[in-house]
């Protein structure tokens, strides 16, 4: 699903390709200092004690989430900057994009370099031989890990939209949303063998996401029918 | 502005690769380009090839650069124009760049995660002859550093010759030394992609299919790159040539010195294009003031040139839109400053400030293309295809490196809509792409592969 937002959605305006690009740039800056700072915390550690570790991965996982949300800002910023110079230059003195098409293509972009990082040496190791779950781990591996990276993306461009219009339109309250959204969505990974406790939660919230997105962006319950019944 | 136009109609064989050059700088653009330099390789068979890189923007109707002279309020409207036109297609000439490197890249992946022979180390360049299986990290280091100082001075001896030989107009010489080395790289390093591959897949081919297909392949492509055909297939040859000649990189470079040479490549390319006593820099000048093209057969461009009320496309255009092997040289495009390509099109633009707006903006869409020089074609793919090949986080520090050099192709793009002038590509996306790429493989690798043991994510 994700390629095809890309396919129809980004890949026919170049503007937004690069911008997409260098949404991912971002996100993966972000997880290089986070992994940075656990890669650290780690070495300085004893990787002897277990609850150590775990505690230190937990660490990590959320300072690479704020770390993700910093970065969503910086971005943020840059993309303001760079909207006032297209504006400047521009004929009719409207920008070619606007910074809701922005915050969605920067949504695409931290999602999908997110759900790379997180499948794609899944995927590869899935085009070869083995079994599932063979030392007693779920066997519903590879399907739980699809299912939550989908989640992952779209919340990613999910929150793309809603954080900058909080920075927009200065409600501090939507930013925090956010930032407590991502953060619950990652705690809730952290009873992973139990998948109900994870993908359930990150779904809804999903679905709460997405609808509070589609009303900021200028959606409501009437395009919605319009649309389906293809007026 | 017409009468450039005018002259890029001349058919003779010289004017094509003046015309192109001078429809490259049509006024009222300056065009600016992007050196990057060429590296040397060399075959264990003791041919060289010769790539050059660089690369240029044509056509940016900068209006700005026109400031000197008293510019008229019409011009200075003009300019506005421009500039906001270029911005504009600014990002169009991104992603036609994009494209090509992309798929340079995706075909040299591809082919080291199937095909294992150029994963297989097999002996070294005869440019590289210090080994590396030396026991202790210091002496390995040190091989790596001198494998490193012999490549880089192979590769300035190369270009300086090159550049003398383009001083003292020995053109037939160079043309055919570049045909000679296209000609080797289509067909021969052809013949072994394709064994490797049947190979690999286990399909079987007699030898006349086989004599055919390369026939075809490297007539097609000859005739492609160095004379005329649809822009489509010649920049799909040049993507392969390009492809060819990193994967011959990737196999034959030891690993150390080709992170090193990465890197050293950057910085004289950085130089060579920057410094005004630097060779690459002194071609490109040289080739203003004669007001002809660089060389053809170096240089990847994205787009060709029309001009409005010609009946046929600007075959020039497409003549330096090829790559050559050199076959002893390495060539380096140089950028070349403005300066001489605004004063002939501010004299020029006098005449003519009647030119109608809707013309010029006919001329833009299809004058602008951005050129790109093959030999950053070739190290792009070159960091990307050892990336795949020796990192053990597998895809994930591809597709960072990947990000990284597209981020920097941006990024030096801006640079070029910004300077004007022939900037080199290497360095900034080599400099995202190296960190990138250390940085992925040992710090973000055990975290990532932490995350997914236990399945928590981020």
């Amino acid at each position: 699903p994700a390629f095809g937002l890309f396919i129809f959605t980004i890949a026919r305006d170049p503007l937004r390709i690069i911008i997409l690009i260098a949404g991912a740039f971002f996100w993966l800056v972000s997880l290089l200092l986070s992994s940075l700072i656990w890669f650290i915390a780690v070495k300085a550690s004893d990787p002897q004690d277990e609850r150590l570790q775990k505690g230190l991965l937990i660490f990590g996982v959320m300072f690479s989430v704020l770390l993700q949300e910093a970065f969503r800002f910086l971005y943020y910023k840059l993309l303001r900057k760079a909207i006032e110079g297209l504006v400047a230059l521009s004929e009719d003195g409207c920008s070619p994009i606007s910074i809701q098409q922005m915050a969605y293509v920067a949504g695409v972009g931290f999602g999908l370099m997110s759900g790379a990082f997180s499948m794609i040496n899944l995927l590869a190791d899935a085009l070869g031989p083995g079994t599932v779950g063979i030392h007693g781990d779920s066997q519903l591996y590879f399907l739980t890990s699809a299912f939550m990276t989908m989640v992952l993306i779209f919340l990613h461009t999910f929150w793309g939209i809603l954080f900058f219009h909080g920075c927009e339109h200065r409600r501090w309250w939507e930013i925090a949303a956010v930032v407590i959204m991502h953060l619950t969505v990652s705690g809730s990974s952290f009873c992973n063998p139990l998948y109900v406790g994870s993908l359930v939660p990150s779904y809804l919230l999903m679905a709460a996401a997405a609808a509070w997105a589609y009303l900021l962006s200028g959606g409501s319950a009437q395009n919605l029918r319009r649309f389906l019944l293809c007026k | 502005m017409i009468t450039f136009m005018n002259n890029s109609d001349s058919e003779e064989e010289p004017c094509n690769e003046r015309t192109s050059l001078m429809s490259a700088e049509s006024p009222p653009v300056p065009s600016y380009q992007d050196g990057l330099q060429a590296s040397e390789a060399g075959e264990a068979q003791a041919h060289r090839k010769r790539r050059a890189g660089s690369s240029r923007g044509p056509n940016n109707i900068a209006g700005g650069e026109m400031s000197g002279s008293g510019v008229p309020v019409r011009e200075s409207t003009l300019e506005n124009e421009e500039e906001e036109l270029t911005l504009k297609y600014g990002a169009k000439h991104v992603i036609m760049l994009f494209v090509p490197v992309t798929l340079c890249m995706i075909v040299v992946v591809a082919t080291i995660k199937s095909v294992r022979f150029y994963t297989e180390k097999n002996g070294q360049l005869i440019y590289t002859p210090f080994s590396e299986d030396t026991p202790s990290v210091g002496q390995r280091l040190l091989n790596s550093v001198l494998n490193t100082i012999i490549m880089i001075s192979v590769i300035i001896v190369m270009t300086v010759f090159l550049v003398l030989l383009y001083k003292y107009r020995c053109y037939k010489f160079i043309h055919g030394w570049l045909i000679l080395s296209s000609l080797m790289l289509l067909f021969l390093f052809t013949y072994i992609y394709l064994g490797e591959v049947l190979k690999t897949y286990n399909v079987a081919m007699d030898y006349p299919t086989l004599f055919i297909v390369i026939w075809n392949f490297g007539a097609v492509g000859m005739i492609c790159i160095h004379w005329k055909g649809p822009l489509q297939l010649q920049q799909a040859y040049l993507i392969m040539i390009s492809a060819l000649m990193a994967l011959v990189f990737i196999k034959y470079l030891p690993e150390w010195s080709a992170w090193v040479i990465l890197g050293a490549i950057s910085i004289y390319d950085l130089m060579a294009v920057l410094c005004p006593k630097g060779p690459l820099r002194m071609l490109v000048e040289t080739a203003q003031e004669r007001n002809e093209p660089i060389f053809p057969a170096l240089i990847y461009s994205s787009a060709m040139m029309w001009t409005v009320g010609m009946a046929k496309p600007d075959t020039a255009a497409r003549g330096t839109s090829q790559q050559t092997w050199d076959a002893a040289e390495d060539g380096r495009e140089h950028l070349r400053s403005p300066s001489h390509a605004e004063s002939q099109m501010s004299e020029t633009r006098s005449p003519v400030p009647t030119r109608p707006i809707t013309s010029l903006e006919d001329l833009e869409e299809e004058e602008r293309g951005v050129k790109l020089g093959l030999g950053d074609f070739i190290f792009y793919s070159v960091l990307v295809g050892k990336a795949a090949a020796t990192a053990s986080g597998d895809w994930n520090t591809t597709l960072a490196c990947f990000v990284a050099i597209l981020i920097g192709l941006c990024l030096t793009l801006l640079l070029l809509a910004v300077f004007k002038k022939a900037l080199p590509a290497l360095p900034i996306s080599i400099t995202f792409g190296l960190i990138f790429y250390f940085s992925t493989d040992n710090l973000v690798r055990p975290f990532m592969d932490t995350l997914a043991s236990h399945q928590l994510y981020i």
